[in-house]
């Protein structure tokens, strides 16, 4: 497009439509209900009348003569039989009725009180001042007046006005017409209008209550034609179409003089097909149905919500160049690529301007027309399209790609098909931060879905049970280069939520790190030759030989994706998770990872280690050597998991909780005990012999104690499964090494699953003092609030598993509300931050210039670079000193 | 009981009175025109504390606030009076 709209918004004016307006702008008055006559062409005066504009080529437009898109289209009006009340305004029509009087039309103030507010009112004006400011004054000045009963100037009894939802009003039960309330506003003088927040130059009352109605340009609502040939009407005209025969309907009745009862059904009616044109989702009537049952999407309808013309035509835009598949994935791919579908790949192209160095080149990928192949059949980037200097695109076909690489010439731009290394955007849905949104080169791939590194699942936050994203092809130079130097997946290891990564190891990676290091086991060289061959190294660790045979290190296996230099001491997630003392607490060979020159010696690898949102060693890698090595790491220690799990085997079973007779004899002994406690609380408190804790009522006294007991005797049954479960178990080396699950999850399916809470208390709700009708009225005993000593690998019982859903509904339905609420919250601040911007000075500042900090975040400081949001980590830095000089 | 001079709780930064000789020199130090200045409620009770000392402020007179930061250990930030009251 060239050009654009050279006009600029002056004034925007807020007014009313009045009835004389409606018809001036009118080009016709329809007055029939039809639209089309038997041969298809619109019917004189009828909803589809040509003076309201054209939608079918070939025809021309009654009012201006233009044809299909030179026609703005034009408005007509519907003079209506009997005046209705305007839904949109029913609260304004409210409080003018409240406020004015019922016979003289004058605001019920007495004059001393007009003038002194009519002063009041002076010093704003209607153009200049805050709306909001006019609207809290009216606000008070009506509030007063609608309380006095008797009118001040012509001393009339009031009688109040009841809204009877939606568009009914009524004075002592008896109905008030919308033609009686018409005729009260029009009884208002102009000068009270001011107290209404009412600009009398634009706007009258009564022309809130309708007498006309204007019916929109055909362009608004076009008919469309089916493919069986049957025409379908827009939603619009369908509810014009209503008002029109119930307006007709209503004037003969009128005019011949029909009962009073027909005569007011009517209007209701009118009332009704007017009200539901507006908004069509007006509490306390039923929505006007189409005949397939479908709600019709009337004026408000359109407008309004996430479907709405604002949300999404306006500030959602639809984009060429992308693509959406469902996602799955690839661990032999590195975090910075994504795979991409063939079909996909020959639908997506780049647009490549020829000049003198590339025309050889692009001469040769025209040539292969758009279905490119090798010899050996692989996938080659083809082109799609040639677009001319003069504008005009060319498709090309295998037939005609030959011919056409003859006459590209530079200046031409060929849209080629997308190639391996290309860069792309890719996203997923809700983008809660700018990691949801990444550069990724691409890798062309068979299958039909996109494909990436399993460690990149965190920032996006996605699964693979169906999950869906989008794919945008970058089209301008300066575009790709952002992409690689800000978007790239290495370039995003770093949060700036929490400056630490986000990006790591997941699931069987820290499953596989953990094992490869924790105990530094041996391991044959055929094994290691096996997890070798993964990544890229050239040079085996170095061996240790038992019965002449060479065994290589866990540690100095690891050792090898380590970049050299590498000095870094932390503590593993082994003993730091664990709850009492962790019994390799005193083995700093397991406690502490130590790694000195890239080489290390102690400790184990485990989620603290390579985890997202943890990894110890990404981050002081990123830190000290950059995103590339940080990203090389990452794919090197993902691919050394794979190989390492390829090799071991690794899997988990409903047998990994198998603990001994005695164990669970002994649980169930202490849960019986537990439940006596209960009881025997519960006796002491009926006895009146239960102490209050001080502060505390003696009901909390009761509910703290027995939680302590029932939380006691879930620890103790963990504590008893737990000495069974060692870290041979599969189950205990996710949850201990921080893989998946916690040990809680483990104690609760092999011990107990324990206490169900609701908001932090025992179950206490559902039926009259009970929880359920199986237990006598105010039994407040271990079992009927809640108490569940059955283990998951038990199975629990009709009555606890009832408990259990209970308590499990509490986070369904936290996570319901967090989301939704979490979401909203999200989408004002988007529209409050979106253009806002930090210049080189590091200032923020709005479009219009106005500073919202001087410097950003007064600190200057960039979250993703800091330390865990501290500035430097000097304890971390004496270390890394420290032992250089040692290397050296 | 005395009136309490919020300026003087804990977790209220520092509020200054840039006075009018020293403006222009602010001014053209952080490089902004006035209108574009950061804005603070003629009603602010930090304001209202400072008209007990300096008298009535006309609006658009510069307040140097100072802040506590735990990576910068202070922070300084401009704002002007604005010649309206913020609800
Ligand atoms: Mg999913
Ligand atoms: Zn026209
Ligand atoms: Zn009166």
């Amino acid at each position: 497009m060239t050009g654009g709209i050279s006009k600029r918004i002056y004034r925007i004016q807020f007014a009313l439509l009045s009835p004389d307006e409606i018809r001036k702008m009118s080009q016709v008055k329809v007055i029939t209900a039809d639209t089309y006559d038997d041969d298809g062409y619109p019917i004189e005066r009828g909803l589809m009348d040509l003076h309201m504009g054209v939608i079918e080529p070939g025809l021309k437009c009654a009012t201006c003569g233009g044809k299909v898109d030179e026609c703005p289209g034009h408005f007509g009006n519907i003079e209506l039989a009997m005046p209705v009340v305007h839904v949109g305004f029913i609260k304004e029509i409210k409080t003018l009725l409240d406020s004015t009087c019922k016979s003289c039309g004058r605001i019920k103030l007495t004059e001393d009180e007009i003038n002194s507010y009519a002063e009041r009112f002076s010093q704003y004006s209607f153009s200049s001042s805050d709306p909001e400011i006019i609207g809290l004054m009216s606000k008070k000045v009506t509030d007063e007046a609608s309380t006095r009963m008797v009118c001040p100037h012509c001393g009339t009894q009031q009688i109040k006005i009841i809204l009877d939802k939606p568009t009914t009003f009524r004075e002592e039960g008896i109905k008030v017409t919308p033609k009686e309330i018409r005729e009260r506003l029009e009884r208002i003088p102009d000068e009270d209008l001011q107290f209404f927040g009412l600009n009398n130059e634009v706007a009258r009352p009564e022309w809130m209550v309708l007498t006309v109605l204007p019916v929109p340009p055909i362009n608004v609502r076009p008919s469309i034609t089916l493919e069986t040939g049957e025409r379908s009407e827009d939603d619009l005209t369908h509810k014009l179409v209503d008002i029109i025969r119930i307006s007709q309907r209503l004037r003969e009745s009128r005019d011949n003089g029909s009962p009073q009862l027909i005569i007011e059904d009517l209007w209701d009616l009118l009332q009704f097909h007017v009200t539901t044109y507006f908004d069509n989702q007006t509490a306390g009537i039923p929505p006007a149905r189409h005949r397939s049952g479908r709600a019709l999407k009337t004026l408000v309808q359109r407008l309004k919500g996430k479907e709405g013309r604002f949300r999404s035509n306006l500030s959602g835009k639809r984009v060429n160049f992308s693509a959406r598949t469902v996602i799955s994935p690839e661990p032999f791919l590195s975090i910075n690529e994504v795979g991409v579908p063939e079909k996909a790949a020959r639908e997506l192209t780049v647009p490549v301007t020829v000049n003198i160095f590339n025309i050889d080149h692009v001469r040769e990928l025209v040539a292969r027309g758009p279905e490119a192949r090798d010899s050996f059949g692989k996938y080659l980037a083809g082109v799609n399209y040639i677009i001319r200097p003069d504008g005009r695109r060319i498709k090309l076909t295998a037939q005609n790609a030959e011919e056409n690489a003859k006459r590209v010439e530079p200046g031409w731009i060929v849209e080629r098909q997308l190639t391996e290394g290309d860069i792309v955007l890719f996203n997923r849905q809700p983008s809660l931060h700018r990691m949801s949104m990444m550069g990724h080169t691409v890798r062309i791939l068979t299958g039909q879905t996109f494909r990436f590194n399993l460690a990149v699942c965190t920032p996006y936050n996605a699964d693979f049970d169906g999950d869906e994203m989008n794919l945008h092809i970058v089209q301008k130079e300066e575009a790709r280069a952002e992409a690689r130097i800000i978007m790239k997946v290495q370039e995003q290891i770093m949060s700036p939520r929490f400056g630490g990564p986000i990006i790591g190891g997941i699931h069987d990676h820290i499953t596989a790190m953990f094992l490869l290091t924790h105990g530094n086991p041996l391991y044959t060289e055929a094994q290691t030759v096996h997890m070798l061959s993964y990544i890229k190294v050239d040079h085996m660790p170095p061996a240790e030989i038992v019965d002449g045979k060479r065994y290589y290190r866990g540690r100095d296996i690891f050792s090898l994706i380590l970049p050299d230099g590498l000095n870094l001491k932390f503590a593993s997630k082994l003993c730091s998770s664990a709850k009492e003392k962790c019994e390799f607490e005193d083995d700093p060979l397991d406690k502490e990872v130590y790694i000195v020159n890239g080489v290390m010696t102690h400790g184990t690898i485990d989620e603290a280690a390579v985890g997202s949102f943890s990894g110890e060693i990404i981050d002081k890698i990123f830190r000290k050597y950059g995103s590339e090595e940080a990203g090389k790491f990452i794919d090197n220690m993902t691919r050394l998991g794979v190989g390492f799990l390829t090799g071991r085997g690794f899997s988990t079973g409903i047998n990994d909780y198998d603990i001994p007779d005695s164990a669970i004899a002994r649980i169930d002994e202490i849960s019986l005990q537990a439940i006596e406690r209960t009881e025997k609380l519960v006796e002491a408190y009926r006895a009146g012999q239960l102490q209050p804790a001080p502060g505390r009522s003696v009901e909390d006294t009761l509910e703290i104690e027995v939680l302590s007991t029932t939380g006691a005797v879930r620890d103790e049954s963990g504590k008893i499964a737990s000495a069974f479960l060692g870290l041979s178990n599969p189950s205990v080396i996710m949850a201990r090494s921080g893989a998946r699950a916690k040990m809680l999850n483990i104690s609760e399916v092999a011990g107990m699953v324990g206490q169900q809470s609701v908001r932090g208390g025992r179950l206490n709700r559902g039926y009259y003092n009970r929880t359920l009708p199986h237990f006598k009225p105010d039994d407040i005993g271990a079992t009927a609030r809640g108490f569940v000593k059955s283990s998951y690998k038990q199975g629990l019982n009709p009555l606890e598993y009832f408990m259990h859903s209970i308590g499990g509904r509490e986070g369904l339905v936290d996570i319901a509300v967090r989301t939704s609420r979490s979401g909203y919250m999200q989408r004002r601040l988007i529209n409050a931050f979106e253009d806002l911007k930090v210049d080189e000075s590091l200032r923020v500042q709005d479009t219009v210039g106005a500073v919202i900090q001087f410097k950003y975040g007064e600190d200057g400081v960039d979250p993703t670079r800091s330390e865990k949001g501290e500035t430097v980590d000097v304890d971390y830095l004496a270390f890394d000193i420290e032992n250089q000089k040692e290397v050296e | 009981m005395g009136k309490f001079n919020v300026l003087q709780h804990d977790l209220v930064p520092e509020h200054h009175v840039v006075p009018k000789k020293d403006e222009d020199k602010v001014l053209s130090e952080i490089g902004i025109a006035r209108d574009l200045l950061p804005k603070i409620s003629r009603s602010d009770p930090a304001i209202k504390a400072l008209e007990e000392i300096h008298g009535p402020l006309e609006s658009g007179t510069i307040i140097k606030i100072i802040r506590k930061s735990p990576t910068m250990g202070y922070s300084v930030y401009y704002r002007a009076i604005s010649s309206e009251v913020f609800k």
